[in-house]
């Protein structure tokens, strides 16, 4: 990794190492970040690998076995229809991880768009648009989604959509500020004299620049919008009853708590675990590349 | 003085009469970087007598600054002593508990940091910052305090010091903060004062201020102070002894005046040759290339690589000892080898690059009433940031623009090159002669925006950047910088790759950096990048914008040759801009002197720096520039500091432009009340081209009298 030789060290000390491995070298040498990277990828493996990996359908009905406690043949136990609580918790996550995914890509790419031509533009436009992305963000989140959800029916299209309204003011912000400090720099003046389209300059001088941030926020919405996603299912606007879901399992078990505790405790453990993950990797990531963990938004 | 003798002296009696208020001894400090140790400072001895000035120079990364921090019992993290001890005051600071720690640093030693305006703390008025060094250090009360504040600002030269105590770090200018921080400095009444770099960063004339303000500090108070910086100016100035380093190793020492004058280390010897001087007409030779290397990477001295003396034996263990050698004066310590041999050879001080006389092309550049308004309102307190400018650059020419910071040089610049509107004015960029490919006709109305330019025209003009370390994009390749431009010339592909390998030959690049990220380089190497990207669209204008100003000398010589290798061979005119008058005086044909946007003087830089570099007929505030200039050479006192003959009202720019009459007339202490602010100046020609805009007349400019007997 560490293939690069200046001719110079005494003149280069004071340089930043290589970044790009340096980042990855990091991310890999803090446990923390470590931790978060691997409970994010157990999560995925088990969205992606269910059908292989779950013992049960999620959807399969068993009222003779309805309310059993675990056991050496249903690990986590069966709810009160008799549905394998360990499958649906495997299955469980699918909706809910294929919605923030979608909608973290989208609000945190038109953002960073968005966010750059702020800082790069200026003026006018940028005053435009940030008087707009005050009026969104006072705005709770939560809120905003449930009317939405309410009027418009609560299909996956449009959470995603009403998702990505809602975060993308926030990211606009956190990439206009980071944009900004590269803007006024020299090779962007370059860029500007050599008379560049904008969009290019934005690409190829900014873009790279500001990649750790976009990283970041994108761990940190998908988070968030799991978070959120699984929030709509349990107040019973997310998915509709047979599908698996966390949140709808939370929901659909919570009266049953004292008698299976397992049907509610195994969904919340498995959101846990992956909002833990996926702030544990945004923070590390944030760290390896220097930059602060910027909270806020919602 | 004999180091070892000292050392010894003070063991054995420790009641000596001239015990050495600093004593570093064997020092030797080392980093940790990953499980390597890296030594920074090897075998680092040095006697700091009260009331003596002490130099450390060398360039960046040669350890100066972490002596510096190890005199006040600093190291930055990470790194450790490995041998020696630091002495102030016969105490090991790196054996004192905390509070004897806290104590040694408000009494005895006491440091200016670099940079002053990151220094002080942007959220706390100055006053409560020196308050608290009088209030814990010296245990004053508030009022007690707020006294000695008033009277330490003013020792420091700073106006209205009452008033000064409740400002913020951000209403001061670049030069007040420094005589904060220095006068933070003084508060606890010590013993040492151990500056870094007191004086980078600042204007010339601002430069002078503070380095008469120090040997003033120095005479009145009694204090010693290590003075750590790489302006051999500044140096010669101001220092007793001097102490050059070279990769974390003292490499001769001894009396600041003999260094200069009979320099016995190669590497002095270098330093010296690649500092441009206003007294020579001519770029400074420099010194051979290579940037150095860390201590205890090679065996034997480390200069060897790039010394013209070193030999077989130089490049063998043991490290060349750093001793009194053969035919040097007692006081003077040196570690190189062949001293002797070196000491008898000239001094390449003396020699500069030749200027050849040079034909120019035809005019490549004209601008006429150039003004740029930044303000957003008429104000009847001030005028347009830059005004009435008229400016021609020829092609193979170097014309200058000069003057302080806020003098307007960097918003003409960014205009002619499309990133300002200007508010009035032609700006007209003529064609290239001889046939060129691409055949461009007519001319270039450069008052346009550069997204608006015709593609041919944009390329033809091109801005090289002050700092190499923002011009280019970290995240991207050299050669992806230097291939971009190209795209004016409709070159893609193999094309132009071919190209860019052209220009890296051109600015002494190997084309193997081409897939090197900019933080692989080092700062000369960075800067050739930058040049070489303004170079590879093929322009016919350079906008060079304080190129060297932020390099190593050494670094800065080899940059300004190849500047002026390129303008012959490509037949370039240059903008150039810069601050530094040897450096204007090395490169420049013509020099146009700028204040608050205002051009006060033109001509050729004979005309205006005069045969001597001294000047002979000028503006007053030409004079003051040159008169703040430090020339390397102990006894060429920069005459501003002479406090018989102030030429100024202050030694700190204005920042806005007065509406009517001379821009200059406030600090002006030849003004002519009720017509320097009345009347715009009047052109006065000494000669033909040299202009001078001024109500005074030429015999009242002229002093070339006076000036033959101080230079």
């Amino acid at each position: 990794m560490s293939g690069i030789t200046t001719g110079s060290p005494g003149d280069t000390a004071k340089g930043d190492a290589p970044r790009g491995s340096g980042t990855l070298r990091s991310l890999l040498g803090s446990p923390i970040a470590m931790t978060g990277v691997i409970l994010v990828l157990l999560h995925v493996v088990m969205a992606v690998a269910a059908p292989w990996l779950a013992p049960y359908s999620p959807i399969a009905t068993s009222p003779l076995d309805a309310i059993v406690n675990p056991s050496s043949s249903h690990w986590l136990g069966t709810d009160q229809l008799g549905r394998d609580v360990l499958s649906r918790v495997i299955y469980g996550g699918r909706n809910a991880m294929l919605i923030s995914v979608v909608a973290a890509v989208l609000s945190v790419g038109i953002g960073t768009a968005l966010g750059m031509a702020a800082a790069y533009f200026r003026g006018w436009f940028d005053e435009i648009l940030m008087r707009i992305l005050d009026a969104v963000l006072s705005v709770p989140a939560i809120l905003a989604l449930l009317v939405v959800v309410s009027v418009l029916g609560a299909g996956a299209p449009v959470i995603v959509l009403a998702a990505t309204v809602v975060y993308c003011p926030a990211v606009i912000r956190v990439i206009r500020a980071g944009a900004q400090s590269v803007v006024g720099l020299d090779y962007v003046t370059a860029a500007r004299a050599r008379g560049e389209n904008p969009w290019a300059t934005m690409v190829r001088e900014i873009l790279p620049n500001v990649l750790d941030v976009v990283l970041v926020e994108f761990a940190m919405r998908a988070s968030w919008i799991v978070l959120l996603v699984s929030s709509l299912s349990f107040l019973g606007f997310g998915a509709n009853p047979p599908t698996p879901d966390w949140g709808l399992m939370v929901s659909e078990s919570r009266s049953l708590l004292t008698v299976t505790p397992w049907a509610a405790v195994g969904p919340i453990i498995a959101l846990a675990t992956l909002i833990v993950g996926l702030n544990l990797a945004a923070d590390g990531l944030a760290k390896a590349r220097g930059i602060d963990r910027i909270t806020g938004g919602a | 003085m004999d180091l070892a003798k000292t050392t010894t002296g003070l063991q054995v009696s420790g009641i000596e009469v001239e015990a050495p208020v600093a004593l570093v001894e064997k020092l030797r400090v080392s980093y940790r970087a990953g499980k390597r140790l890296i030594p920074v400072l090897v075998d680092v001895d040095l006697t700091v007598a009260p009331g003596e000035t002490v130099a450390v120079v060398g360039e960046s990364g040669c350890g100066k600054s972490t002596l510096a921090g190890a005199l006040v019992g600093h190291l930055r993290a990470g790194s450790r002593i490995a041998q020696g001890r630091v002495l102030i005051d016969g105490q090991d600071l790196f054996r004192s508990s905390g509070a004897q720690l806290r104590r040694i640093r408000s009494g005895t030693v006491a440091f200016v940091p670099q940079n002053a305006g990151h220094a002080l703390t942007p959220s706390m008025r100055v006053g409560d910052q020196i308050g608290e060094v009088l209030r814990f250090g010296r245990g004053m009360d508030k009022a007690a305090a707020r006294a000695e504040a008033i009277r330490l600002f003013g020792l420091v030269r700073l106006p209205t010091p009452d008033q000064l105590l409740t400002r913020y770090p951000h209403q001061l200018s670049g030069g007040q903060l420094q005589r904060v921080a220095i006068a933070i400095g003084i508060a606890g009444a010590p013993r040492l004062l151990v500056m870094d770099e007191p004086t980078t960063g600042l204007d010339v004339v601002t430069q002078a201020g503070i380095l008469a303000l120090l040997a003033d500090l120095r005479d009145t108070l009694g204090l010693a102070i290590v003075l750590v910086s790489h302006d051999l100016g500044a140096v010669a100035r101001l220092c007793d002894r001097m102490l050059v380093m070279y990769s974390g190793r003292v490499v001769e020492a001894g009396p600041t005046a003999e260094l200069f004058t009979a320099p016995a280390h190669p590497y002095t010897r270098g330093l010296l040759a690649s500092v441009p001087r206003i007294t020579a007409p001519g770029l400074p030779v420099g010194m051979t290339g290579g940037s150095p290397i860390g201590p205890g990477t090679m065996p034997g001295c480390a200069f060897a690589p790039r010394c013209p003396f070193a030999q077989q034996a130089c490049t063998h263990d043991p490290v060349p000892e750093l001793t009194n050698r053969p035919t040097l004066t007692d006081s003077r310590v040196s570690a190189c080898l062949r001293t002797e041999h070196v000491l008898a050879q000239p001094v390449w001080t003396a020699q500069v690059r030749p200027r050849v006389p040079r034909e120019f092309g035809p005019v490549l550049l004209s601008v006429t009433g150039l003004q740029v308004d930044y303000r957003s309102k008429p104000d009847a307190a001030s005028g347009p940031t830059v005004d009435g400018i008229d400016l021609e650059v020829r092609q193979g020419e170097v014309v200058a623009l000069v003057g302080e910071s806020g003098s307007g040089k960097s918003t003409i610049a960014w205009t002619l090159a499309g990133l300002r509107r200007p508010t009035a004015g032609e700006l007209t960029l003529h064609p290239r002669t001889a046939g060129e490919a691409g055949g461009t006709a007519g001319t270039a109305d450069l008052t346009l925006p550069a997204a608006k330019r015709a593609p041919q025209w944009r390329r033809q003009i091109q801005l090289v950047f002050q700092n190499a370390d923002t011009s280019l994009n970290p995240r991207r390749t050299v050669g992806d910088a230097v291939a971009r431009p190209l795209r004016l010339l409709g070159l893609r592909g193999r094309e132009a790759r071919v190209r860019r390998d052209e220009v890296f030959a051109d600015v002494g690049l190997p084309t193997s950096f081409a897939d090197r990220l900019p933080a692989q380089l080092s700062g000369g190497q960075r800067q050739r990048a930058g040049i070489a990207r303004a170079l590879a669209a093929d322009p016919a204008l350079l906008l060079a914008d304080e190129v060297v100003s932020a390099l190593d000398v050494s670094v800065q010589a080899s940059v300004l040759g190849l500047l002026d290798d390129l303008r012959t061979e490509h037949q370039l005119g240059y903008l150039f801009i810069g601050h530094d008058l040897a450096v204007v005086r090395g490169l420049a044909d013509r020099v146009v002197v700028l204040y608050l946007g205002r051009i006060c003087e033109e001509g050729t830089v004979d005309d205006v720096f005069g045969a001597q570099g001294a000047g002979e007929v000028n503006h007053p505030y030409t004079r003051l520039l040159l008169d703040s200039v430090m020339d390397p050479m102990p006894g060429a006192v920069a005459r501003i500091a002479d406090a018989s003959a102030p030429r100024t009202k202050a030694d700190e720019p204005e920042s806005a432009p007065p509406p009517v009459g001379c821009a200059f007339y406030r600090r002006c202490e030849q003004r002519i009340e009720g017509v320097c602010n009345t009347q715009a100046p009047p052109v006065r020609q000494p000669v033909d081209g040299h202009r001078i805009r001024c109500h005074l007349p030429l015999t009242d400019l002229d002093r070339s009298d006076e000036l033959v007997e101080v230079r």
